[in-house]
């Protein structure tokens, strides 16, 4: 095992598909903090399904594998999953949550009986196609790893110019509104760009998982730090490690689709976040908890011991007091 | 002809076809402190936000200082309510009220030092200047609100609009908020302040509105608070509401 895992970071081939899936985690790193501190996590995750059928129409129309197309097809069928869900809770009484809920399955379900349709089509090109459900990053052709790598660093370099402006329409979007601020725009901008995030992830991690991706490194970089920016770098950090693990493994080892296993590595980090980062984790605040205990203790024992000789004080004068008058 | 701060003639404003606001004008004079009154849902933050641009109005226009508001948003200040946002967003109070001047930075610029500076003496004007490291979830709520008052300096304007800037707050934090006020008024600001204590309406306002769906009175507070006009805003359902207009004019 050890000897492939070393033809396989020699080889310069997939040297550039770990450097594809480092610039991937990197940018949905970056693009998911924002996404997650709109509380829009669920919204990633119905994104990333309703990408299905748009990818299998795009394929069904051209009959070629290319990543360029796929992304038109999955942003067309994002668009029109975000419309679903914007129309159901407009003209409905139905809530977001349960819109995302029926928007989703139902376009993954309309991706996965495309999806059949196409695999017994017996169009040879279609092999691989099954990859894109839990991602193979192994599979993807130099040219992806091209085009992946600078969609994702241009999602990065986005965020960079317009960390500001998607800074307050995050936290208060009212606010900026009222400021002249264009919201609207910036906030269908941030939509798009974690369509085009989840996109790009979906060769390397799958439709299934890639909100994973997006989210945990933002949930778990939101322990270390109460700075925006120091939260986004860390986050970019979390995903660029778990996508570069994430296809280390599941190369080293064959046959293990990459989506899970970057996930697993995505939900360590995440797990280890929530442990011990200090101030937020759990092992910070048990032992905060214990020192107050200790502090309150204290000096309540302290009040007690006072108080008690203040009483011991009170009754030696009344007993004194009491003998006098005796 | 002299133009006011805030002009507003014929606002109708509804949420899905049900109108909360119907048809309201009126002119609000410069360098006063105004109260926006009503009882719940009459109204008043549907009406700063409608002023605002926050959302559609139906139809009437909305002059600032003579103009459209998208021509005059550097002149114009707000503070939302404090639910309205997140306040576990990773960011500290000085962040907040830097924020405040963003609108004068434009596209991609980014705070610096000057910036900085305006947003430490604003925080130090509403009594924050402590705090401002601090993380913004770890602020009491009268602090918070604090801050919000001192994002809305920042933005350095001559018109505010305050949406219930008193709620929830303890005695000294309102003490600070009424006085900060009064030194915006002494500079020739300009504040709409949306409000809800009757108690304290004549001590604080010069100018009141009165809203309940549509405009019932609008002008010098000791002219338009009076127990006629409070009946005709909030219904006869509160008999001590003739107390809070009758007392101090005398009339018990």
């Amino acid at each position: 095992m050890l000897s492939t895992f070393f033809n396989w970071i020699t080889d310069p081939n997939m040297q550039w598909i770990l450097m594809g899936s480092l610039l991937l985690g990197l940018g949905s790193g970056v693009i998911g903090s924002f996404t997650f501190l709109r509380k829009q996590s669920l919204l990633g995750d119905a994104l990333a399904h309703a990408a299905l059928p748009g990818i299998c129409i795009a394929f069904m129309l051209s009959g070629v594998k290319s990543i360029g197309l796929f992304m038109i097809g999955a942003i067309v069928s994002g668009v029109l999953a975000t419309f679903g869900i914007h129309a159901i809770t407009r003209y409905s009484r139905i809530k977001q949550d349960a819109a995302l809920g029926i928007v989703l399955s139902v376009f993954f379900g309309v991706g996965v009986v495309m999806m059949t349709k196409i695999q017994h089509s017996g169009n040879g090109n279609q092999s691989g196609l099954d990859k894109y459900m839990f991602g193979q990053a192994a599979s993807m052709m130099l040219s992806d790893v091209y085009l992946v790598g600078i969609v994702s660093l241009i999602l990065v370099a986005v965020c960079t110019l317009l960390f500001k402006e998607f800074k307050l329409v995050s936290f208060d979007p009212g606010f900026a509104r009222g400021m002249g601020i264009k919201v609207g725009l910036l906030e269908q901008l941030l939509l798009l760009m974690t369509v085009i995030a989840v996109v790009v992830g979906i060769q390397a991690v799958g439709v299934v998982l890639v909100a994973a991706l997006l989210i945990t490194p933002a949930v778990a970089a939101r322990y270390w730090t109460d700075a925006l920016g120091v939260m986004i770098v860390l986050a970019g950090l979390f995903g660029a490690l778990s996508g570069v693990t994430g296809t280390l493994i599941s190369g080293t080892l064959s046959n293990l689709p990459t989506g899970p296993v970057t996930v697993l590595a995505a939900s360590s980090i995440f797990l280890v976040s929530v442990v011990f980062a200090p101030g937020r984790g759990m092992v910070s605040k048990l032992l905060r908890r214990m020192r107050q205990r200790n502090e309150v203790k204290r000096s309540y024992g302290n009040g007690l011991a006072a108080v008690e000789g203040d009483r011991a004080m009170i009754s030696n004068r009344a007993n004194s007091s009491e003998r006098s008058a005796d | 002809m002299t133009t006011y701060p805030l002009e507003v003639n014929r606002l109708t404003v509804a949420y899905q076809k049900k109108p909360v606001l119907n048809s309201v004008s009126f002119q609000i004079p410069s360098g006063k402190l105004i109260g926006v009154l009503g009882p719940n849902g009459a109204g008043k933050s549907t009406l700063l936000k409608a002023v605002l641009g926050l959302i559609p109005k139906v139809e009437g226009d909305v002059s600032i200082f003579g103009r459209p508001y998208r021509e005059q948003r550097k002149s114009v200040g707000y503070v939302p309510q404090r639910e309205s946002v997140d306040w576990d967003f990773p960011t500290n109070a000085l962040d907040v009220v830097m924020m405040g001047r963003y609108g004068h930075l434009g596209w991609f610029r980014r705070p610096g030092a000057k910036e900085r500076d305006i947003a430490m003496e604003c925080l130090g004007k509403v009594g924050m200047a402590d705090y401002a490291g601090r993380q913004i979830s770890q602020l009491s709520g009268g602090q918070q609100q604090r801050v919000f008052l001192a994002r809305a300096l920042a933005q350095s304007a001559n018109l505010y609009f305050m949406d219930e800037p008193f709620a929830g707050v303890d005695a000294t934090t309102e003490k600070a908020i009424i006085q900060l006020l009064h030194e915006l008024k002494d500079q020739g600001k300009t504040v709409m302040v949306v409000h809800h204590d009757l108690s304290t309406v004549q001590e604080y306002f010069d100018h009141i509105l009165l809203l309940n769906g549509e405009l019932v009175a609008a002008g010098p507070t000791k002219d338009i608070f009076t127990p006629n006009h409070l009946q005709k805003t909030y219904g006869g359902r509160i008999a001590m509401l003739q107390d809070f207009a009758a007392v101090p004019a005398g009339q018990v």
